[in-house]
């Protein structure tokens, strides 16, 4: 059979199971936008690559399948590198397909050449440069085979104009790419950590995102309830155990409850499951978990004692781990251990005005949230001050039920990624947490959003500023503010509706979380506009570079709602 | 820090690769040398297996830091194989210098000026 690259690209992808790709065409990429038209594949026309980029990002997170964004070349390629090193940093299976210019150009500064393929090469888990059609044959299957595999990631595939006008004859399909399972790692290993489990006195699991993206969460949440672990969650890893379950720490690391840090200090072994002992978690590294002797489970074997070396680490699936170690580990009660872990909780709550008080505090309405939302929504974040906000008070109920830039720290991500898990997941009602500054950085978006009419509620915390920023020039840098603070903010009802969506305000007066409950209630999309105090800060929190130990803590509640 | 193959005291490491060869596998490798902050002393690259497979060699500072970026090498697709050759000192790779000939220099080197 006769075909080009383009319409050999497409038909790759329909057999590779992809049903929406989100992009936005340009001069490299046309022969493939041409052969795109008639197909079963939905295109999503983005507003800018980056939206592309996130959008492609949220129906990767909220599925855990790969998904595709698709870009010209030059600028294209450039706009789409955050959300690629974002989906690097975060271990989303993505491929990213960008134009080029023709091979013959290539080198010659042309139109609209960049390099993508040296540009993306440290922040993509493989890339491939197409040099003929044919090779798509191979490349495309391999590339999801790639970011789908192991530890998920980023591939990009940059495909030169002349590539996608190439005919070639194809007589046979290759088989679409799927995820190859782990090895499994040694039975010994397992006994010795199943041993060790059994002889710790104070055990703590660690929970990373490696749990949500190998389907670990059910039988992590059974190993801490076999071997009575107090269990903490990255930020990466809220939505793997209930949030009401009697084990669950919460968060741990810099924005962490106090108990939680102070838990882990007096942790004995800390079993960590697919987590990379990141510094926002860790703290000062050489006084992380001082007591503890560490056992490390995780598919990639270079995060094994990158950190903190372990005494045991076990490369592998953490699903498939954890269902052996399970089969070896009968019941053991530490109702002393259990005991302590509550007390801890309760000695430090969260310390805030009460809803009566100020609802509209942030984490008031982090916890309404909670309340008001259907228990499988899906919420996505921005990066700040309302993302910690969300970590600390909003309940994640289930794996995938937050999507946020975990490593990158991406302002900008949760607009477009809702828009994605709201395409993937239909039905689920998606609510983005972002900040006045954070949604700025994407709100051309909102145009995509307009068009799509997707249930996606856009919630901005609204305190005139960059409020983590703010807030470590408070802290740290002696309340010398610069860059911090916006002279200028939009209406952002108004601009809601400028662009087509509802847009409302809450008032502080009167019960702004019973409007709030109210606007959410009718389906569509929408913006609430949520004033918040300039003043308000994330507590407790450890300074950059500190151990755990070491909290600011939130004085007595003092100020009143503005 | 000091030059290895000037000052043989320096600790080092060569690593030998074997690698698929195509055009971005250097800087696939190269790179995660270079984000680190390492400096390669020394590369050797041979193509095997009729151009299909090359043979690398990399003479590398020795610090603790390396094993992160072997472990790193492995995970590379198009790094087929890697081992260690502590046999290879810095002596191995200033023999291969003296087979290159003399150094070039003159003109261009002693102006500076031909970067723009």
């Amino acid at each position: 059979m006769k075909t080009t690259g383009a319409k050999l690209l497409r038909t790759l992808l329909e057999r590779q199971g992809i049903r929406t790709i989100s992009g936005i065409p340009g001069g490299a990429i046309l022969p493939f936008y041409d052969a795109l038209r008639g197909s079963s594949i939905r295109h999503v026309l983005a507003r800018h690559e980056q939206g592309a980029g996130f959008i492609a990002q949220g129906m990767a997170r909220a599925t855990g399948r790969p998904a595709v964004c698709l870009a010209t070349s030059g600028p294209g390629a450039t706009n789409l590198l955050t959300a690629i090193a974002d989906a690097r940093l975060d271990s989303v299976p993505l491929v990213a397909i960008t134009g080029q210019v023709s091979q013959a150009l290539i080198g010659t500064d042309a139109f609209q050449e960049v390099d993508t393929y040296g540009l993306t090469i440290p922040i993509t888990k493989h890339n491939f440069l197409v040099r003929s059609a044919s090779e798509l044959l191979e490349t495309v299957p391999l590339a999801f085979q790639m970011a789908e595999s192991g530890r998920p990631g980023p591939v990009v595939i940059d495909i030169p104009k002349d590539v996608q006008n190439d005919e070639i004859d194809v007589d046979r399909w290759p088989e679409p790419g799927r995820a190859v399972a782990a090895h499994p790692c040694p039975e010994n290993s397992v006994a010795e950590l199943a041993r060790r489990l059994a002889a710790a006195r104070r055990p703590v699991l660690y929970l990373g995102g490696g749990v949500i993206s190998s389907g670990a969460a059910e039988l992590a949440c059974s190993l801490a309830h076999r071997i009575s672990a107090p269990t903490v969650c990255t930020l990466m890893a809220l939505g793997a155990v209930p949030p009401t379950d009697p084990l669950f720490m919460g968060m741990l690391g810099m924005h962490a409850a106090k108990g939680t840090n102070l838990l882990l200090e007096e942790a004995d072994l800390l079993l960590a499951i697919g987590a990379r002992f990141d510094d926002r978690a860790t703290g000062k590294v050489a006084e992380f978990c001082p007591r503890a002797d560490v056992a490390h489970i995780d598919i990639d074997r270079a995060e094994i004692g990158k950190i903190r070396q372990p005494f045991l680490g076990l490369v592998g699936d953490a699903a498939e781990i954890l269902r052996r170690l399970l089969a070896r580990l009968s019941a053991q009660d530490r109702p002393e251990w259990r005991a302590r872990a509550i007390e801890l909780r309760k000695a430090h709550p969260l310390r805030h005005p009460s809803r009566a008080e100020d609802p509209l505090h942030p984490l008031n309405i982090c916890r309404f949230l909670g309340e008001a939302l259907p228990s499988d929504s899906i919420l996505t974040t921005d990066v700040g001050q309302h993302q910690m906000w969300v970590a600390q008070a909003y309940p994640v109920r289930h794996p995938r039920g937050l999507l946020t830039s975990g490593g990158l720290g991406t302002m900008g991500f949760g607009l477009p990624a809702a828009i994605g898990a709201a395409l993937a997941e239909p039905g689920h009602r998606v609510v983005c947490v972002s900040g006045d500054g954070s949604l700025l950085m994407n709100i051309q978006e909102l145009a995509t959003l307009a068009e799509l009419g997707l249930p996606v509620a856009v919630l901005v915390f609204n305190n005139a500023q960059l409020g983590l920023v703010r807030q470590q020039q408070e802290l740290f840098y002696d309340r010398r503010f610069n860059g911090a603070h916006f002279e200028s903010t939009p209406d952002f009802a108004a601009l809601a509706r400028a662009f087509g969506i509802r847009g409302e305000r809450l008032s502080p007066d009167g019960d702004p979380l019973d409007d709030l409950a109210a606007i959410l209630a009718s389906d569509g999309p929408c913006v609430i506009d949520i004033p918040i105090h300039e003043g308000a800060n994330v507590l407790p929190m450890v300074p950059p570079g500190a151990a755990n130990r070491n909290m600011i803590e939130e004085p007595e509640p003092s100020y009143s709602h503005a | 820090m000091p030059d290895p193959i000037q000052d043989p005291k320096a600790p080092t490491s060569a690593i030998e690769l074997l690698v698929r060869n195509h055009p971005g596998t250097m800087s696939h490798i190269t790179g995660l040398f270079s984000r680190r902050g390492f400096n390669m002393e020394a590369i050797v690259c041979v193509p095997v297996d009729g151009g299909a497979e090359s043979r690398i060699l990399l003479l590398v500072p020795d610090e603790p830091r390396l094993e992160q970026v072997e472990r790193q090498l492995v995970k590379l697709y198009d790094v087929i194989e890697l081992r260690l050759r502590p046999d290879l000192g810095p002596g191995f790779f200033a023999g291969i210098s003296d087979l290159m000939g003399p150094e070039p220099g003159g003109a261009r080197r002693a102006s500076g000026l031909h970067w723009s």
